[in-house]
C-alpha cells in the first residue's frame, strides 16, 4: 500500500466520529490491502508502533531551509499544527523525481535501518514525492504523533468482523504476534491455523458485570453471591512469566510504558485482575490523580512520586501456566489468597470481600460508603467461572446512588452522525460570586446523555429558539433553563475553571418550572467534594 | 506624456472602489448611482443601485437573486471582450473562471490601464469561461486564500474521494454542503465527468441557481428536490447525493436524510482544525477561489508592476509579491465575506429551510 492510501484511511478515521463507520473503514482496509503493508499499518494505527526518528525541531528545520520565514510563521499560525502546516506549506519540487510515492513498509523498514545523519535526506526525498495528505502522515508517523480516532480495540473489533472470528480469540494472539501480523492474517484468511503465542503474554478477554436494577433485585438469591467493592480506578489485567510483563486495559490497550513502578512489581509467574489505582498512604486518591498519569507515553521521576499507582488485585487467573478460569469463583478467590500469601508482591493489595446477610442491609453498606475511590459494590457468583465478555446473572455491579444538582444551560453543541443535526451536548454551570456583588454562572460539566428522545427533542428546539451567539457548532444559550444533573462523584480539579470535576454527568430530569436563579451554587457542589484538604 | 497611475484616477470610497473620470463603482457595499458588478455573489453584487452594468450572465443571476426591481433600476449587459466607452474610460469584461458570468473588469483611460479582477479562480470549470490574463498597470487581486498552506488538489481527486465514500456507505446519505451559486454547479458538473449518473437531489436554495445555469447552456444531468419521507420517523435517500447550502446539516431540515455523511465543500477544508471545527465527516477541497500557487502565478501573468489586494490575507500576499520585486499595496474594502470569503469558525450560515 502506498503511503497516500494509508494518509486517505488516517484522514477518514479521523474526520468520521461513528464507530460503525470506523468499523466499515477499516474492514474495507484489510480486505483490499495487501501484506505486510495492511500489518504496518494496522500497528500504526493501533499505537505498536512508534518512532522517534526524527524529532519535530528537524522537520522544521527542513522546510525553514525551503520557504520564506515571514510566510511560514504566519503559516504556522494559522494552522496551529507544526506536522500540519509542514505538510502543507512544503514546495512542489521543480522537478518531480520519476518514481511514485513510498510503500508504508518501505518507509517503515528505512526508518529502522538507517543511520541518524541520513534521516533529513530520506525524509526530504519522500516528502517530495507526496502529496500534503501522504506529507501529513509521514510526519506524524516518524515523529511519534500519530492520532487517528481509532483505538486497537476498534482495530481488532474490525478484525474480527472482517474475518468471522470472535474478538475474544484474536485478542488471545494480538500480543503475541509482532507487526506485521503475518500470521494473524493467515490465520484470520484461513490460510494457517491459529499462531501459538507461547510464553508471550498476551491479553485475555476480561469477564464483565451487568448493571444491577430494582427488578433483578429482588429475584436475587443473596447466598450465592460475594460482595467486593467496587474501586473507581482503571480495571487491569496484568501479565508475567518468563515471556515478558504486560499491563493492559480492559480492552487490550497497553499501559506497561506508562506504569514503569507495576511493570517492576510484577515479578512472578501468573495473570490477575485488578483495579490500577493511585494509593497515598494506603488511602485511594480519586480517579483525577489516576487520570494525570494516564495517557503519558513517558513518566517524569516526580510524577512516580507524587502519584504512585498501586494494584488492587480481584482475580487469580492463570497461575504458572495453569488457567484458572474454568474454577469456580470461590475457588480462585482461595488461590488467589494463597498466592498472593505466598508471593507477597510489591504494589498490590487484595480487595476485600464485604460480608453481608441480606440485600437490605447490603444496599445500606453500599450508600454509605462515600470514601473516594468507591464508585459501588460487585457482586459475583461463587460458583461462576471466569467467561470472557458479559455474560448474563455472574457479576452484577451495583453502583452507589448518584449525586444531583441543578443547573443552568450555558452552551449546546451539536452530535455527530444521527444526531449532526440535533444539540444533544450540554454544558451547565452553577452560580458563584462574581468579585463585584452580584451573581454569575461558572460551567462545571458537559453532559451527552441521561435524557428520553422526547427530551432531547425538546431541548433542540429551546436551544434553536433561545440562542445569544454562535460559535461553529457551539451555541450559547439563555441562561434561562435548568437542568437536573446527576453524577457519581465531584473531585477537586485545577483543569476545571469552576475547581472540581464531575465523574459520569448525566441529564436526569429537565426543569423548565424552575427559575434559573434557583438554580444551585457552586458551594452546593464542593460540599459533595470527597478529597478535599481537611 | 506619461499615463497617469491608476492611483491618480481611481479612489476608495466608503462604497467601494471608484473610478472617477468614468463616475462609477466597481462591486460597491451599498447602493450608488452606477455601478459595475464583478460577478452575482451577494458580497459583490448588492441591491438597490441605480445603473448596473454587468455580463448578461451575471445581470440574470442578480435578478433571481434579489429579485425583480433590486437588481439595479437600469441594467446594462456588456457580454465578454466588448468594450463600452464612458466618459472617456474604456470599460471591457473579460472572464475570470470564478462562476457563471464572473468578469475582471478591464479600466484603460488615457494609455493606463487597471484590472479588477473581481473574485478568480484559475483551475478548470466547465461550467464558466476560463480566467483571461490581460497585462495592465495594476492588477487588483482578492486574497482569500493568500497564504502557502492553501493549494487546492484537483476537482476530480476529491470528486473522487467523495464517490469512495458514497461506494463505502450504501447505506448512508451524503450531504454536501456547497455553496449555491457556483460551487454546486461545477461540483455537479464534476461529479458527472467522474461518471455519475444517477439523480443528484438538491435542497431548495440550490435548485434555483441550478435551473439559471440550464437555461444558459450548462447541462447538469438529472436533478431532483429531496423528497419528504411518507411516514412519520421514516428517512430517505441511503446511497445518494444530496447537495445542499453549507450548514444545512446543522438543521432540523436534515434529519429526513439516513444516517448521513456530512461533506463540505470549501477551501478552508485544507486545514484540518478548520474543517474539525465544523463537525464534518468528510471535508472536501474545492474551491472557486485562486490557491496560493495560481494568485502568484497570475500576478506575474498580468506582468503588472503593482497590485492591490482586496479581500483575505492582504499582508501574506504583499510580502511575497515584494519578494519578486512587485509593489503591493491593502486596498481595505468593507464587506466582503459571501461564499468563502469568511472563516468558518466564525460564521456559521444558517440555510433556508
Amino acid at each position: 500500500m502506498s503511503l497516500p492510501a494509508f494518509a486517505e484511511l488516517l484522514e477518514r478515521l479521523v474526520f468520521t466520529p461513528g464507530r460503525n463507520a470506523k468499523l466499515a473503514l477499516l474492514k474495507r482496509f484489510f480486505a483490499t490491502e495487501r501484506d505486510p503493508d495492511r500489518g504496518v499499518a494496522l500497528a500504526a494505527i493501533s499505537g505498536e508502533l512508534s518512532f522517534t526518528a526524527a524529532k519535530p525541531a528537524l522537520v522544521r528545520e527542513l522546510v525553514a531551509s525551503r520557504t520564506d520565514p515571514v510566510l511560514l510563521a504566519w503559516s504556522h499560525d494559522y494552522v496551529g499544527d507544526l506536522a500540519e502546516t509542514v505538510a502543507l506549506i512544503w514546495p512542489e519540487p521543480t522537478h518531480r523525481p520519476n518514481r511514485p510515492p513510498p510503500e508504508l513498509s518501505e518507509v517503515v523498514e528505512a526508518l529502522e535501518l538507517a543511520a541518524k545523519a541520513e534521516i533529513p535526506a530520506m525524509l526530504a526525498e519522500w516528502l517530495d514525492l507526496l502529496d500534503p495528505g501522504g506529507r501529513l502522515a509521514l510526519i506524524k508517523l516518524v515523529t511519534g504523533g500519530l492520532r487517528v480516532g481509532a483505538s486497537g480495540r476498534l482495530a481488532r473489533q474490525a478484525l474480527a468482523d472482517w474475518s468471522g472470528h470472535p474478538v475474544e480469540e484474536i485478542e488471545e494472539v494480538w500480543h503475541g504476534v509482532p507487526p506485521p501480523y503475518l500470521p494473524l492474517f493467515a490465520w484470520l484468511e484461513g490460510r494457517a491455523e491459529r499462531p501459538d503465542p507461547r510464553d508471550a503474554p498476551v491479553f485475555r478477554s476480561p469477564m464483565l458485570a451487568q448493571p444491577l436494577e430494582a427488578p433483578d433485585i429482588a429475584a436475587l438469591d443473596h447466598t450465592a453471591f460475594r460482595a467486593e467493592w467496587k474501586w473507581d480506578g482503571v480495571r487491569v489485567q496484568a501479565s508475567a512469566g518468563p515471556g515478558g510483563r504486560r499491563l493492559w486495559t480492559r480492552t487490550g490497550e497497553d499501559l506497561s510504558g506508562a506504569f514503569p513502578e507495576i511493570l517492576e512489581a510484577l515479578d512472578f509467574h501468573a495473570v490477575v485482575d485488578g483495579e490500577l489505582l493511585v494509593i497515598r498512604d494506603g488511602e485511594v486518591a480519586p480517579f483525577a490523580d489516576l487520570q494525570q498519569r494516564l495517557n503519558r507515553k513517558v513518566v517524569g521521576p516526580k510524577m512516580l512520586r507524587d502519584h504512585p499507582a498501586g494494584l488492587r488485585l480481584y482475580d487469580l487467573l492463570f497461575e504458572a501456566g495453569e488457567d484458572l478460569r474454568p474454577l469456580p469463583f470461590d475457588t480462585r478467590r482461595e488461590r488467589l489468597e494463597a498466592w498472593f500469601a505466598c508471593v507477597k508482591p510489591a504494589r498490590m493489595d487484595l480487595s476485600p470481600q464485604v460480608a453481608f446477610a441480606s440485600m437490605e442491609q447490603l444496599a445500606a453498606l453500599r450508600d454509605g460508603a462515600r470514601a473516594a475511590g468507591i464508585e459501588g459494590l460487585m457482586l459475583k457468583r461463587g460458583d461462576a467461572p471466569y467467561i470472557a465478555g458479559r455474560p448474563k446473572g455472574l457479576w452484577w455491579k451495583w453502583k452507589r446512588a448518584p449525586l444531583s444538582v441543578d443547573a443552568v444551560l450555558m452552551y449546546a453543541q451539536r452530535g455527530h452522525g444521527k444526531r449532526s443535526s440535533t444539540y444533544s451536548d450540554y454544558t451547565f454551570g452553577l452560580w458563584r460570586p462574581d468579585g463585584a456583588g452580584g451573581e454569575e454562572l461558572v460551567p462545571v460539566g458537559k453532559a451527552y446523555s441521561g435524557y428520553t428522545d422526547q427530551e432531547l427533542v425538546w431541548l433542540d428546539r429551546w436551544i434553536r429558539n433561545h440562542t445569544l451567539s454562535r460559535f461553529g457548532p457551539v451555541r450559547e444559550v439563555e441562561k434561562e433553563l435548568v437542568l437536573e444533573v446527576v453524577f457519581d462523584a465531584a473531585q477537586l480539579s485545577s483543569r476545571h475553571k469552576s475547581g472540581v470535576a464531575m465523574r459520569f454527568p448525566r441529564i436526569s430530569r429537565l426543569r423548565p418550572d424552575k427559575p434559573a436563579a434557583e438554580a444551585d451554587r457552586l458551594e452546593a457542589l464542593m460540599a459533595m467534594v470527597e478529597n478535599r484538604p481537611q | 506624456m506619461a499615463a497617469p497611475h491608476p492611483e491618480s484616477w481611481t479612489r476608495i470610497t466608503p462604497e467601494g472602489l471608484y473610478c472617477e473620470p468614468g463616475g462609477f463603482h466597481i462591486d460597491p457595499a451599498r447602493p450608488v448611482p452606477r455601478a459595475i458588478i464583478s460577478h452575482g455573489h451577494s458580497d459583490h453584487a448588492r441591491p438597490d443601485h441605480d445603473a448596473v452594468l454587468a455580463t448578461p450572465e451575471t445581470l440574470a443571476i442578480m435578478t433571481a437573486r434579489l429579485g425583480e426591481g433590486r437588481a439595479g433600476r437600469q441594467q446594462q449587459a456588456l457580454p465578454y471582450h466588448q468594450t463600452l466607452v464612458q466618459n472617456g474610460v474604456r470599460v471591457t469584461l473579460v472572464p475570470a473562471g470564478h462562476v457563471l458570468g464572473s468578469a475582471q473588469v478591464v479600466l484603460e483611460w488615457q494609455g493606463s490601464r487597471l484590472v479588477v479582477s473581481g473574485d478568480y479562480k484559475r483551475q478548470p470549470d466547465p461550467t464558466c469561461a476560463p480566467f483571461e490574463p490581460v497585462p495592465c498597470d495594476v492588477f487588483v487581486t482578492e486574497a482569500t486564500f493568500a497564504l502557502p498552506v492553501f493549494r487546492h488538489p484537483p476537482l476530480r481527486h476529491e470528486v473522487q474521494r467523495l464517490l469512495e465514500s458514497v461506494a463505502l456507505f450504501p447505506q448512508r446519505a451524503h450531504l454536501v454542503g456547497c455553496y449555491a451559486l457556483g460551487k454546486c454547479q461545477r461540483l455537479i458538473a464534476g461529479l458527472r465527468e467522474a461518471g455519475w449518473d444517477r439523480p443528484l437531489y438538491l435542497h431548495g436554495a440550490q435548485a434555483a441557481m441550478c435551473r439559471l445555469y440550464e437555461s444558459h447552456g450548462i447541462a447538469l444531468g438529472e436533478l431532483r428536490p429531496v423528497p419528504c419521507p411518507q411516514k412519520r420517523g421514516e428517512t430517505v435517500l441511503a446511497g445518494e447525493i444530496v447537495l445542499a447550502p453549507p450548514s444545512a446539516e446543522a438543521n432540523p431540515w436534515a434529519r429526513r436524510l439516513t444516517d448521513p455523511v456530512t461533506a463540505l465543500a470549501s477551501g478552508w477544508m485544507r486545514v484540518r482544525q478548520r474543517a474539525k471545527a465544523r463537525g464534518v465527516e468528510l471535508p472536501l477541497v474545492i474551491s472557486d477561489h485562486a490557491d496560493w500557487d495560481d494568485l502568484l502565478a497570475t500576478c506575474a501573468e498580468v506582468e503588472a508592476p503593482e497590485v492591490w489586494v482586496t479581500h483575505g490575507r492582504e499582508e501574506a500576499l504583499i510580502h511575497a509579491l515584494a519578494a519578486r520585486g512587485v509593489r503591493g499595496r491593502a486596498l481595505h474594502l468593507i464587506g466582503r465575506e459571501e461564499d468563502e470569503g469568511g472563516d468558518p469558525l466564525l460564521a456559521e450560515e444558517e440555510a433556508a429551510a
